[in-house]
């Protein structure tokens, strides 16, 4: 994880909250013009790639007339000048106006709010299961630290780090599924589910959402549980853990009521930085699982050259991530007691 | 001044006090992995049994379980899997490092001088660092390979290209912290070139952390490029890559074990070996974490 | 040139044959996976292969395609042509209704390809039906096309899909059109629902006209992974997937496959080649062409590409079909011919590096194909080592597919590709081979022009008699083949691979789903019991 940005320097004593309220501000109207010049880049990128969606879509079919496709390139205003374009879909833009995928002319917010439940609900899940695991090994081996359950924790947790994520799902796939049979092999539901009694249906969910929720935490908890870990490391350090210790508290009530509060602190931190990945998900997870995520959106409109499919999904995942950062960051301003409390010598 | 003591200007602080003071045995273990694999890549002529790209077609040589002829069998075009996986930590490797390379130097050059400088240039640079971790990365790394082509070349720049803004956002965080040090004031002050005070001064003083983010990299770089074989836009076939040797391989996983089992356990060793050593240089080199 | 004055086949109209295998009621499901999702349920604006194999079970044509590749009646009970081949009167069946419970009748016919006509509405296929010049009502069960001129694949074109008149008639836009993804039809399966980029679910029509489906519900999942595919054919979570002829042969061994599924093979309706640029000087001369095509042992990239689950092709149409002229010899594995055949086109060997010259320049060429496609891959490579046995160096380039399209196939700056066709019923081959699809945005882009071509081309476009007809294409192939434009390599067999419990399949020349709707689940096997 990258360490978020430290910027806020001094202000020559100004009182906190004028520092912060500036900070914010500045942050959030900075983001509009971010949005605007990444909106720029992608679209030019994606006009200046050799191809186009007409080919794609009409391409090499000898029972398509050349018509078609001069058609479909005038109803798209494709011919015109890469800066018009750019224009007119800013122009709708303005109005949360996406337009129609080339593919099949569906609206393009219709198809992202069609997968976007998908993916929030598989990335929602993995991030609770991520939370309950990592943390805890995370706490346990900063207060065992260099002991067995750390050596070990460590090596396993980087396991997951370390395999490629396709590999990983196959894997969990060929055993689980395959072999073993425990759990549906891909898919989110099956296609009877209609024909089946409520509870049923949700078991049947459940089913499909084990195995890609297994290989989704497996490779998350890594990086949470050393930033947890090296977190509660630090802290243990702290003088107020050793006068903590001195007063004659228990391990247990040290541990627990004073390092963790102020060791998880930081977390919430790192926590906006999980934002865009809720929303843009794993399209190597959602191919192999066979779920209908926005991961798999975006990406099969990029091999079809799907323009208004890309435009969307990218616009939309840049926001994401621009407001994680800022919520980062911002967490960190008010989480960092440098910060909080002024310079000190 | 407390830890802050070990750095004088104009030397290099000798990391190997540092680290040989407690050396664990996941640190070691890393090194060895790192060290193994290198020399396989090295030595991958005399190590290959057989020629990596060598078909047979014949029913006989094709998808071969591992026997003492072929180590780790057979592949659907009757290659030799241990050649080619040979051959192809040497792919991995290179691909790893020099990906990482090119985002070290961007990153440093970039970080360096917008942490030193400061003021204009390092607004500028610190919005396009935003806007280059903003791009949704698999976008840029699709449409560039899309464009120039998947060549290994193509590969390596295209990772390299996407990793750098988190090493440019380590240094340039260093280099903030330590321009107000004493001993750059003091070289300021004698009148030593900017240029000089960051390449002698400062940057060997902060590449503590610039050591553990490297590491860290090349494991990720050598993940992605396996990423990019899935998708059919890694190292193109023939030339043996651990990526693409698992991404054909996957077809078989119920059939042929050997195709997916030794190129996954091959890359999962490497990047928990540089994963290992990246987390044990950290706990050396980062203060805090001092008892 | 004989028209065939009445033209009529009269099929069994009211009473409908049951196949012997038929069950009165339907029961179980099939489930069939895809990678890429379907995209519009409407048949004249479907490109990809999801959505016209789904609109195939919801719609129906007024013409469709037997067994045996011939045509037959599917609205249509019988059809006269007149003899001048302008006019097809078509006499629909009776009683047919939509799935909503209208009644099907001409009126829908001809608002169909009124709709198709229409420029506004952009019917890719339009270029297939604006011979059309009238479409008359003759009565509620009669139809009537004018044309403006004879055009034999008009039968074959009647196949499209027929939608229902009362319900897109005030629908602005059809494909933006609720029914475009909820559809309403006449055919086989009704259907019921569609979750994006999951699956789409149909279910048997109890009053279809034929006779009632033997398969009561038809389920197409979208599972984008090959590998995770296969696994769950074995598994049973699908009942067919394509087979590639590497599971065919080997990882169909297994006893968990064999005991579960049945591989079935026919020819698949497509050749691969390998196409010349005919600009470029290298390719001029026609002995070269067929140097190269004596140069290539068909049968070891067929056995060792496609591990013997091909056949030789020798020309652009269907093997099998009365079009494909079976006695064109073809260009058979022969080096010394090849030698002769260069030697004479001025291209030796002179300094004995192993390299053939002419000229001063050395004979090397690329070959561009694109990405993603194993098989073409592999024959190029094989290509590659066969063509430097002789002397010339080859180059192989793999593009994305985009790019392949954009820089190397529209703007022709390519020496030598290696692709394949997919080969329609109907064997007109006007935009692959006639002269004036090298520009135009035709698809003869290795610009091959030969006038008697041309002429026959022409005559086989509005040549109703069969015979005839295909006497024309078979001088087209013979034509062709000693032309060598192309170095026609070879038909691959399509390998479905379907559940065994589900019986009544029949491979024949048209596949096997020609029959979709005999197909059935006996009572103890059934899987799905809903």
């Amino acid at each position: 994880m990258c360490p978020p940005n430290d910027d806020l320097g001094t202000h020559k004593g100004r009182p906190y909250e004028f520092i912060m309220k500036t900070y914010i501000l500045k942050r959030l109207l900075l983001i509009v013009p971010m949005i605007i010049g990444i909106s720029f880049i992608m679209f030019i990128i994606m006009h200046l790639a050799p191809g186009d969606p007409a080919s794609m879509r009409y391409g090499l079919n000898p029972d398509i007339s050349d018509s078609a496709r001069a058609r479909f390139n005038d109803m798209y205003e494709l011919d015109k000048p890469v800066l018009y374009q750019y224009v007119s879909w800013m122009k709708r833009f303005v109005r949360l106006d996406f337009g129609n995928s080339f593919i099949d002319d569906k609206p393009v917010m219709a198809k992202i709010f069609s997968r976007l439940p998908a993916t929030l609900f598989l990335q929602g899940l993995s991030l609770i299961v991520i939370l309950c695991i990592a943390i805890p090994i995370g706490v346990i081996a900063a207060v065992k630290r260099n002991k067995p359950f750390d050596k070990i924790t460590t090596v396993l947790v980087f396991i997951g780090y370390a395999m490629p994520s396709f590999w990983l799902a196959l894997l969990a796939i060929y055993f689980f599924g395959f072999k073993l049979g425990w759990f549906p092999i891909s898919g989110m539901d099956s296609w009877y589910t209609e024909y089946l009694d409520p509870f049923f249906r949700i078991k049947d969910l459940l089913w499909h959402t084990v195995l890609p929720v297994m290989a989704t935490a497996f490779t998350g908890v890594a990086a949470l549980s050393r930033y947890t870990r090296s977190s509660m490391i630090e802290v243990l350090n702290e003088n107020y853990i050793l006068t903590a210790r001195a007063k004659g508290l228990s391990e247990r009530r040290v541990v627990i009521v004073h390092a963790m509060k102020n060791a998880l602190l930081p977390l919430i931190t790192v926590m906006g930085l999980t934002l865009p990945a809720l929303v843009s998900g794993s399209f190597i997870f959602e191919t192999i699982f066979s779920w209908p995520g926005m991961g798999r959106l975006g990406y099969e409109a990029i091999l079809n050259y799907d323009y208004p499919v890309v435009m969307g999904v990218g616009v939309i995942s840049t926001f994401l991530t621009l407001f994680g950062i800022f919520i980062a960051d911002i967490m960190y301003a008010v989480v960092d007691p440098r910060i909080r409390y002024g310079k000190r010598g | 001044m407390g830890a802050h003591n070990n750095y004088r200007a104009g030397t290099r602080p000798a990391p190997t006090n540092l680290i040989l003071g407690k050396m664990n045995k996941r640190l070691i273990f890393g090194i060895m992995v790192i060290f193994i694999m290198a020399a396989v890549a090295v030595f991958a002529p005399l190590l290959a049994t057989h020629d990596p790209v060598g078909i047979d077609l014949s029913v006989e040589a094709r998808l071969q379980p591992p026997s003492f002829e072929h180590l780790f069998g057979t592949d659907n075009l009757g290659r030799d899997v241990f050649s080619r996986m040979v051959y192809g930590a040497r792919i991995s490797l290179s691909v790893g490092f020099i990906a990482v390379f090119i985002s070290l130097v961007i990153g440093i050059f970039l970080g360096g001088i917008s942490g030193y400088f400061g003021k204009l240039l390092d607004i500028l640079i610190s919005r396009f660092v935003e806007v280059m971790y903003c791009f949704p990365t698999f976008f840029l790394i699709m449409l560039v390979i899309t464009f120039l082509g998947p060549s290994i070349i193509n590969v390596m720049v295209v990772i390299g290209l996407t990793s750098w803004p988190g090493l440019c956002r380590i240094v340039r965080s260093q280099f903030l912290t330590l321009r107000e040090r004493d001993f750059v004031l003091s070289a300021k002050v004698q009148g030593v070139s900017d240029l000089r005070i960051i390449f002698r001064h400062i940057l060997p003083n902060s590449m503590a952390p610039i050591y553990v983010s490297a590491t860290l990299s090349v494991g990720s770089a050598i993940l992605i490029e396996s990423a990019l074989s899935f998708l059919g836009l890694g190292v193109q076939m023939p030339t043996p890559s651990w990526g693409n040797i698992l991404t054909s391989g996957k077809n078989y996983i119920d059939y042929a074990w050997w195709l997916t089992f030794f190129p996954g356990i091959a890359i999962l060793i490497t990047v928990l070996g540089f994963n290992l050593v990246g987390e044990g240089l950290r706990e050396k080199l980062d203060p805090r974490l001092k008892t | 040139m004989y028209y065939i004055a009445v033209a009529s086949f009269l099929f069994l109209f009211e009473v409908s044959v049951l196949p012997e295998n038929a069950v009165n009621t339907s029961g179980d499901a099939y489930v069939s996976a895809g990678i890429a999702e379907a995209r519009i349920l409407i048949p004249f604006l479907s490109t990809d292969s999801a959505s016209s194999s789904i609109c195939s079970l919801i719609y129906n044509g007024l013409i469709k395609v037997d067994k045996d590749l011939n045509v037959a009646g599917d609205l249509a009970k019988a059809w006269e042509i007149s003899e001048d081949g302008l006019v097809i009167t078509v006499y629909l069946k009776k009683g047919v209704k939509w799935h909503d419970g209208h009644s099907f009748s001409a009126e829908d016919v001809e608002f169909t390809f009124e709709t198709i006509l229409d420029p506004g509405n952009g019917c890719p296929y339009i270029s297939g039906y604006t011979d059309i010049s009238d479409i008359n009502i003759i009565d509620p069960n009669t139809v009537q096309f004018i044309y403006s001129r004879p055009y034999a694949p008009a039968l074959l074109r009647l196949s499209m899909g027929i939608i229902p008149k009362h319900i897109f008639k005030s629908a602005k836009d059809i494909k933006n059109s609720l029914y475009a993804r909820e559809p309403i039809g006449t055919g086989p399966y009704i259907f019921k629902k569609w979750e994006s980029s999951r699956y789409i679910l149909l279910e048997a029509n109890q009053e279809y006209f034929e006779h009632v489906p033997g398969l009561k519900y038809y389920v197409h999942r979208i599972t984008p992974d090959k590998t995770v595919q296969f696994l769950e054919l074995v598994s049973g979570g699908i009942d067919s997937m394509e087979l590639n002829p590497y599971q065919y042969i080997y990882r169909s061994i297994t006893k968990e496959f064999t005991s579960q599924v049945q591989k079935y093979k026919f020819l698949d309706h497509s050749y691969v080649y390998l196409g010349y640029n005919l600009q470029d000087p290298l390719f001029k001369d026609k002995r070269v062409r067929q140097a190269i095509g004596y140069a290539i042992n068909r049968k070891e990239i067929i056995s060792s590409v496609l591990l013997g689950l091909g056949e030789i092709c020798t020309g652009p149409f269907l093997k099998g079909t009365p079009y494909y002229d079976e006695t064109v010899p073809g260009y058979g594995y022969d080096t010394k011919k090849a030698r002769h055949l260069l030697h004479e086109a001025g291209w030796r060997d002179n300094d004995a590096d192993g390299v053939l010259e002419k000229d001063g320049q050395e004979f090397r060429f690329r070959i561009v194909t694109n990405q993603g496609n194993q098989v073409r891959e592999d024959a190029a490579q094989i290509i590659q080592s066969q063509l430097s046995e002789l002397g010339i160096k080859v180059e192989i380039q793999v593009i994305a597919w985009a790019a392949f399209l954009d820089q190397f196939i529209n703007k022709k700056k390519f020496q030598a590709v290696m692709l394949g066709w997919t080969l329609p019923v109907d064997p007109d081959c006007y935009s692959v081979w006639h002269s004036e699809s090298i520009d135009n945005g035709g698809l003869n882009f290795i610009s091959y022009a030969n006038s008697e071509v041309d002429a026959l081309i022409e005559d086989g476009r509005s040549e109703f008699d069969v015979i005839n007809r295909a006497e024309i294409y078979k001088k087209i192939h013979r034509i062709i083949a000693e032309e060598s434009p192309y170095t026609f390599l070879f038909f691959p067999y399509a390998m479905p691979a379907v559940q065994k419990r589900i019986k009544g399949i029949k491979p024949a020349p048209a596949g096997i789903s020609y029959n979709f709707i005999d197909w059935y689940v006996p009572e103890d096997e059934v899987r799905y019991k809903f």
